[in-house]
Formats: C-alpha cells, sequence, structure tokens
C-alpha cells in the first residue's frame, strides 16, 4: 500500500510553548478520506501546515511521495492542497477566476492548461458562472467552495480542509459535502463536526496532546461515549452514528 | 443600519457590453490619464483646452452610456476635498476688481484662480469616475501591471481593494456589536472606546495579513505575483486612444503655439 502521509515521531512546539505535536505517527493511504477530530488546542491546524511545509519539525514526515524538506517546497505545494478556515484568507485576488489561477499559475503551466484548469475547477464546486465575481460578492458557502476550487486548480494529490463546514448553514453544508464527496485523490478533513466527518470519511482519527489518540472506522469511534467524552468531543443531540449513510460520489 | 461609504459606488456603470467597456484596459488606463495630464498642465487662460477636455469626457460617457448621475454621484466622494484645498484662493490672492464678501475681499485674480483649479479637478475626478466606470479594478491593475508600472505597488492596489471589503464589513459588525450594548457617547472621554476599537481593528487586519500570506505561501507564492495571458491591443483600441488623446493634445499644443 502506497502512502500520501507518512509521519514517524513528528515533533514541533511554538517557541516558548510546550509541545503542540509530540512524537506523532500517522499513516494516510492513497484516495482514503480521513477525518482529523479533536478539542481546540490539540494541534489539528498545526498538523495541516505541516503537510506542505509551512512549519517544520523534528521527526519524519512524507507527504505525497515526497519528503519535506526545502528543496522539496514547490514541488509539494502544488502536490498538497491546504483549504483554510476563513475563506476571506484563501481568497486574496481581486477576482474569483485569478484567484483560482494562481496556483497553476506559480506552478509554471502554460496559460491555456492554466485557463483549463480554472474552468475545470469552478466547474467541479459548481461555482463556474462566478468567475468574474470579486470574492467579497459571494456567500460565505460560495466562497468556501471557491475557496476549494483554487486548490483543485493544482489538482494536488492531498487535499487537506480546515472546518470545512464552519459558518455554514445547512443547505450550504449539504452542498459542500456533496462537492468533497465527489472529489477523486485523498481528503484529510481537520473538524469539529462529527455528523460532517461521518458522513464524508470511512476513517476518522482523533489527535490529543499532540499524538494520535484513537485511529479507526468513523462509525466506531462516534461509537464509543467513553472515547468522545475524554477527547472532549460531543455529537448532536439525537445523531446516532450508526445510522449515518455516507454522501455518495 | 449605519449609512457605510463609498465603497458601495465603486464598480462599473453604464452598457457592460458596450464599446467603451469592451476596450483594451490600457487604452482606456492611458486615454483618460492623457485628459487628465493635458488638463491639469494647461495654462489659466487656456478655456478652449478645458472645454476640449470635458467634452471628450461627455462623449466617451454617452458613448460608454454612463449616467451622469452616476457620474455626478461617484465624483461627488472626492471633490470636495479636491475643492476644499482651493477654496481659500479667490480670498488671498490679489489682482484685477475686487468686492467685499462681509469682512473679506475677494479679488477677480482669485476668482479665475479657483475657476480654474476647480475645472481641472473636475476634469481629473471625471477622468478618473469613467475609467472606474467602464473597467473593473481588476482589469485596471493588468493594464498597469502590462504598462510596466512597479509590481508591488500593483499588488498593494490589488489587497488594498480586496480588503478593503472584508475591512468594511469588520467595522460594520463592530460598529453594530457597539450599538447593540447601548454605546451613544455624549463626551469626548466616552469616545476613548472608538481608539480602542480602531486598536482591535488594527490588530485584525495585522493578523490577517499574517493568515494571507500563509495561504499564499501554501499555494506556490515565490514572491511575484505569475503572469496571466498578455492583452491584446487592437485596431478599436488604438482609436479609442487616439481620439480621447489626440483631441485635447492637439488643443494644448495649438494654444502653446499661438
Amino acid at each position: 500500500m502506497t502512502c500520501t502521509v507518512r509521519a514517524r515521531g513528528l515533533r514541533f512546539g511554538y517557541p516558548g510553548g510546550p509541545p503542540v505535536l509530540d512524537g506523532l505517527d500517522l499513516e494516510v493511504a492513497h484516495g482514503e478520506r480521513v477525518a482529523v477530530l479533536g478539542p481546540n488546542g490539540a494541534g489539528k491546524t498545526t498538523l495541516m501546515l505541516h503537510l506542505n511545509g509551512l512549519l517544520r519539525g523534528s521527526g519524519e514526515l512524507e507527504v505525497a511521495g515526497l519528503p519535506v524538506e526545502p528543496r522539496t517546497l514547490p514541488a509539494l505545494r502544488a502536490r498538497v492542497g491546504l483549504v483554510f478556515q476563513d475563506p476571506d484568507d484563501q481568497l486574496f485576488m481581486p477576482t474569483v477566476e485569478e484567484d483560482v489561477a494562481f496556483g497553476p499559475l506559480n506552478a509554471g503551466l502554460d496559460h491555456a492548461e492554466v485557463d483549463a484548469r480554472v474552468r475545470w475547477a469552478l466547474a467541479t464546486v459548481r461555482m463556474g458562472a462566478t468567475a468574474e465575481r470579486a470574492p467579497h460578492q459571494l456567500s460565505m458557502g460560495e466562497r468556501r467552495r471557491v475557496a476549494v476550487a483554487t486548490v483543485l486548480a493544482t489538482r494536488p494529490e492531498l487535499l487537506v480542509l480546515d472546518e470545512p463546514s464552519a459558518n455554514l448553514d445547512p443547505r450550504a453544508r449539504r452542498e459542500l459535502l456533496e462537492v468533497l464527496a465527489g472529489l477523486d485523490g485523498t481528503l484529510l478533513v481537520v473538524t469539529h463536526d462529527l455528523p460532517f466527518a461521518a458522513q464524508l470519511c470511512e476513517r476518522s482519527v482523533v489527535l490529543a496532546g499532540g499524538r494520535i489518540a484513537a485511529d479507526g472506522a468513523t462509525a466506531e469511534l462516534l461509537a464509543d461515549p467513553g472515547l468522545l467524552a475524554r477527547h472532549d468531543l460531543e455529537l448532536p443531540a439525537g445523531f446516532d452514528p450508526a445510522r449515518v449513510e455516507q454522501v455518495a460520489a | 443600519m449605519p449609512r457605510v461609504h463609498a465603497l458601495e459606488a465603486t464598480g462599473t456603470a453604464g452598457d457592460p457590453a458596450g464599446p467603451v467597456h469592451r476596450l483594451d484596459p490600457r487604452a482606456k488606463v492611458c486615454g483618460l490619464l492623457a485628459v487628465t495630464l493635458v488638463a491639469v498642465s494647461a495654462p489659466l487662460s487656456a478655456w478652449p483646452v478645458l472645454a476640449g477636455c470635458a467634452a471628450t469626457l461627455a462623449v466617451v460617457a454617452v458613448v460608454a452610456r454612463v449616467p451622469a448621475a452616476t457620474v455626478a454621484r461617484r465624483a461627488s466622494v472626492v471633490l470636495p476635498l479636491v475643492l476644499l484645498a482651493a477654496v481659500s484662493v479667490p480670498f488671498v490672492r490679489h489682482g484685477g476688481e475686487t468686492w467685499a464678501v462681509g469682512p473679506l475681499e475677494v479679488s477677480e485674480a482669485g476668482l479665475a484662480l479657483f475657476g480654474a483649479a476647480a475645472c481641472k479637478a473636475v476634469i481629473g475626478t471625471v477622468s478618473a469616475v469613467l475609467l472606474g466606470a467602464t473597467t473593473g479594478f481588476p482589469a485596471t491593475l493588468r493594464a498597469l501591471r502590462a504598462l510596466r508600472v512597479p509590481g508591488l505597488l500593483v499588488l498593494i492596489a490589488g489587497f488594498t481593494f480586496r480588503y478593503a471589503f472584508v475591512i468594511a464589513a469588520e467595522v460594520r459588525r463592530m460598529r453594530t456589536s457597539l450599538a447593540a450594548r447601548g454605546y451613544r457617547p455624549r463626551t469626548a472621554l466616552q469616545a476613548a472606546s472608538l481608539g480602542r476599537v480602531a486598536t482591535a481593528l488594527f490588530l485584525r487586519a495585522h493578523a490577517r495579513g499574517e493568515r494571507v500570506y500563509v495561504a499564499m505561501l501554501a499555494r506556490g507564492w515565490r514572491g511575484a505575483m505569475p503572469a496571466r495571458a498578455p492583452l491584446a491591443f487592437g485596431r478599436a483600441d488604438a482609436l479609442f486612444l487616439g481620439l480621447v488623446a489626440g483631441v485635447p493634445l492637439v488643443l494644448r499644443i495649438g494654444e502653446v503655439a499661438a
């Protein structure tokens, strides 16, 4: 089995603070959809920033077939797409189209290929009609989908999303879920939204104290009240993980 | 809701499929800049040149179908500030006949100077308004980049445009939250909270800057804005530039020769 993410003993701490990642081991296979669950401060976002070399800790880390080190960063950043929590951070160009083109242009693709990628990525997230618009003219749900398109355009092997369902109304949340379920490739979803994880990801890992505290089928992890309570995770009232159907691609 | 600001008055206006809107943005940037430069450089007595500039702008507005009310509304955002700088001129400059206005004296030469300065300010402002109404901000940035304006300046202009809306929305939310908790300053001392709001806004904007930079790095940013496909400058663009820049220029040259 080939791995998209292979971390061995990954350690990282911000200057002057305790370790945030404390010997983390994680393997994610090609094509898997994995939810990274955990309370605030567990190191979820820190782990995400390691995956395309924005932070570098000690230990071994290999992502999308590349060791994470300075010389591999340009290639790594084309292969790993990060979607940040606040779309206003992700969408920094004056128009949607220019924003989606930003990654492919940085990867050195020619103009015809960039245009084709932009059209394809926007169509994939069902936002083709908004190419000429400015990000501030879009709703939160639309901005979130365009943010996904901005990284899809580089055809990443690994897509990492930070709290993708935050601040979305139920309909925007469902539309995003359908878009994500339809994507090929490996998906890592950092989230507090346990039903979202259950509907999208067959596998979940729980991050606590800078390590993987639990790893297994999402339905099984969510059915373990003791595990959830130990890690400050809570299901919405009345939610039954055994009855969740995964969203079809 | 609190009344917002001039940001709402941005974006194109008029007929988006019209002949002026579809032109290469470089033709419009250069043409309208030329009108402004000719007007600003004209001597005070050169009324035909100023009239030529104004007529050129009027033709552009009509062809682009930008309504006069839109032009007036957008120009009114900046014109008062510009005119404020010149309003004292009739009172302090001497020459020609003088009239008493209360305790002050107004001179003929001063009034003429103010009139000319006001005309130049109106022409410059309306040029910019017409550029904004016929050319989207992103297209204008592309034109500036293609015209070899330093990349860093264009980048800063782009971020300012993008994040002005985000920061304006934050200001709106903060004002609403102040009002919701009964904040109605009656004395200067109570208004000190506004200082703290400004501080909070600055810190938030700074933190956002950091996050945006990380997001740029994550998508392969290496210090220079990647170039899009080059713009195409066609015959219609050359014709527009020739007419819009040419008419005022010819008048100005004729004025110099005379």
